[in-house]
């Protein structure tokens, strides 16, 4: 019997069936692009031989890498993609009215349960939070994507992901994925989807499954997702107008593998640099000195996080020897924070507030390291040189676990720290 | 169709992205700029060893992280003919394929190749040899032969774009 992956694949190509390993082409509902992937997708697309986009209905662009531009060279990309995406007649979510492209999908209504989403990022997985099959690809294949509607793919096997119990206060999706991950490996996933059940996962708001989905690559996974549930349609509701229905795996579906993780007894966790499968309790990270905090980026920069960030930040000061960059993930949790007064209490703390960007994520701009400096941040990926130099490391945590190294300029337990 | 090349060995698992390709200079769409940064995260000095015969030989989950083309890009520019590998993280195992880079799985002969070793890859046979001995690839679906076959997935479209 088909597992969720099967399913939606069986869904959106002309095979008759589909088994682990078959190689299908798959059609698209939805083709992402940005600054960075879609330039060199253009260009490809052109090589191809195709002059405009399969469905512009179904083609979204937005700029969030090099924004707002660093530089001439990032500048002229953008101009390129507005251009493009006039002249192509696609949706195009301008600086300042969109944010970190993933976090505008979901926000937006383009992702649905069932959905097939092919982005020219490697966080597209994180539209597994809504049930969807998010892949990301690299250019060549998104120009196939912009061009025929359709990209390759290998059927992957499911390991199965059941969260038992519920999780521990100062605990968050950050920490269910880095759990995962610690479990199975950095390329523990590889040719396989991530399927994530159980009381813990059912529990989980959409900005907790977003930080778990978004991490899947992390693993090594095709893609990470949460069959759709009640949850999932309320957050739908009024948000987009596209048909879904709701389908998991079945029971007896062939998984490759069962992996649980007991949430009772789950801590904060910490991803020690250079690698998100450097995994230790909090406890075993206590005590590092911290020069930056950076919370934001496509897993962990939603209200979610900013609301988590303030408890510890409300009426304390960042520390003299430790600077914070906030980034919400995009304008609609910027207004949001502004409204509940999290910004203003983010600046009188001493933590400096950025528009949404990809940023120092990936050590594009805003938030650079220097070699010998430590960071601590919600971002996905910690490798070495990340976020510039090197010779910096970086620590991934949690928004309660970064906030409270804000405060304490090293990393601590934000429950001795306490919620303010 | 059989390919030579020389072997440059990256022995270590996990080798991600970011330390082949940073993101600094993902604004970058020159390939020829591009050959420039090449490794700078993981040793700037590689760059001097690769040719046009060049095979990059490379251990476990190779190419780890994002979906960065420009460092298959960059490997070609560079003069990297195919690679070899124990293991390939998908988007960049992808990424290779659609660019017409060869990319083989052969964990014996990774273990068997040393600096300059001599390559062949025999595609269709199914074999790479290292300085004489030859050792099997992992098989390959007939869907990436073809892709193989022909060049990469922009020569593969344009074909089909064609005959639609």
């Amino acid at each position: 019997m088909p597992t969720l992956a099967e399913k939606i694949l069986l869904a959106h190509t002309d095979a008759d069936e589909v088994a682990p390993g078959d190689i299908v082409m798959v059609r698209c509902d939805v083709v992402m692009t940005n600054d960075i992937s879609g330039p060199m997708a253009f260009r490809a697309m052109e090589k191809m031989g195709a002059k405009r986009v399969f469905d512009p209905a179904k083609v979204v662009v937005v700029p969030d890498h090099f924004i707002p531009a660093k530089d001439t060279r990032s500048a002229e990309l953008q101009k390129l993609l507005r251009e493009w995406s006039a002249d192509q007649g696609v949706t195009y979510y301008e600086q300042g009215r969109g944010g970190i492209e993933h976090t505008v999908l979901v926000e937006e209504g383009w992702v649905v349960p069932g959905s097939v989403i092919a982005g020219g990022d490697s966080h597209t997985c994180t539209y597994g939070a809504l049930g969807a099959f998010g892949t990301g690809l690299g250019s060549t294949d998104i120009a196939a994507c912009l061009a025929s509607g359709s990209f390759w793919q290998a059927v992957p096997g499911t390991i199965l992901v059941e969260f038992t119990g519920l999780k521990q206060r100062f605990v968050t999706g950050k920490d269910l994925i880095l759990a995962v991950i610690a479990e199975i490996g950095v390329a523990g996933g590889t040719n396989m989807a991530l399927e994530f059940i159980g009381e813990g996962a059912e529990a989980l708001s959409v900005d907790e499954r977003l930080a778990v989905a978004n991490m899947a690559v992390e693993a090594g996974s095709e893609t990470g997702f949460f069959p759709a549930d009640q949850t999932v349609a309320e957050y739908l509701e009024g948000r987009t107008t596209r048909p879904w229905t709701a389908e998991r795996s079945d029971p007896d579906a062939d998984f490759d593998r069962t992996v649980r993780i007991d949430l009772d007894e789950l801590p904060p966790l910490v991803a020690l640099p250079h690698s998100p499968g450097n995994v230790v309790p909090l406890d075993q990270a206590t005590g590092r000195k911290i020069d930056q905090v950076y919370i934001g980026n496509c897993s962990n920069g939603t209200i979610t996080d900013l609301r988590q960030a303030a408890e510890m930040l409300r009426g304390r000061r960042v520390h003299p020897s430790t600077r914070a960059i906030i980034v919400p993930a995009s304008q609609r949790v910027y207004r949001q924070a502004l409204a509940e007064g999290l910004l203003d209490l983010f600046v009188e703390a001493g933590a400096m507030v950025s528009t949404p960007t990809c940023g120092a994520c990936f050590g594009g701009s805003g938030g650079i390291l220097a070699p010998g400096e430590n960071a601590i941040t919600t971002t996905n990926r910690n490798f070495k040189g990340r976020m510039g130099s090197s010779e910096a490391g970086v620590h991934l945590a949690n928004a309660w676990v970064a906030a409270a190294a804000a405060v304490a300029g090293e990393i601590v337990d934000p429950a001795e720290l306490g919620a303010a | 169709m059989k390919l030579q090349g020389r072997a440059v060995v990256i022995r270590q698992d996990d080798v991600d992205t970011d330390v082949l390709y940073p993101g600094a200079y993902l604004n970058i769409t020159e390939v020829e700029k591009m050959t420039e940064y090449l490794f700078e995260g993981l040793d700037p000095s590689l760059r001097a060893e690769l040719g046009g015969d060049t095979a990059l030989v490379v251990g476990a989950n190779f190419g780890a992280g994002s979906s960065r083309e420009h460092v298959p890009q960059a490997m070609s520019a560079s003069g990297i003919r195919f690679l070899v590998g124990k293991s390939f993280a998908r988007i960049f195992y992808r990424n290779c394929i659609n660019l017409g880079l060869p990319v083989v799985i052969a964990p014996e002969a990774v273990d068997a190749a040393s600096p300059g070793s001599a390559l062949e890859l025999d595609l269709e046979a199914g074999v790479v040899t290292v300085d004489g001995v030859a050792f099997p690839l992992n098989s390959i679906p007939a869907f990436l032969r073809e892709m193989f076959a022909a060049g990469g997935l922009v020569p593969w479209m344009r074909g089909r774009l064609d005959a639609a």
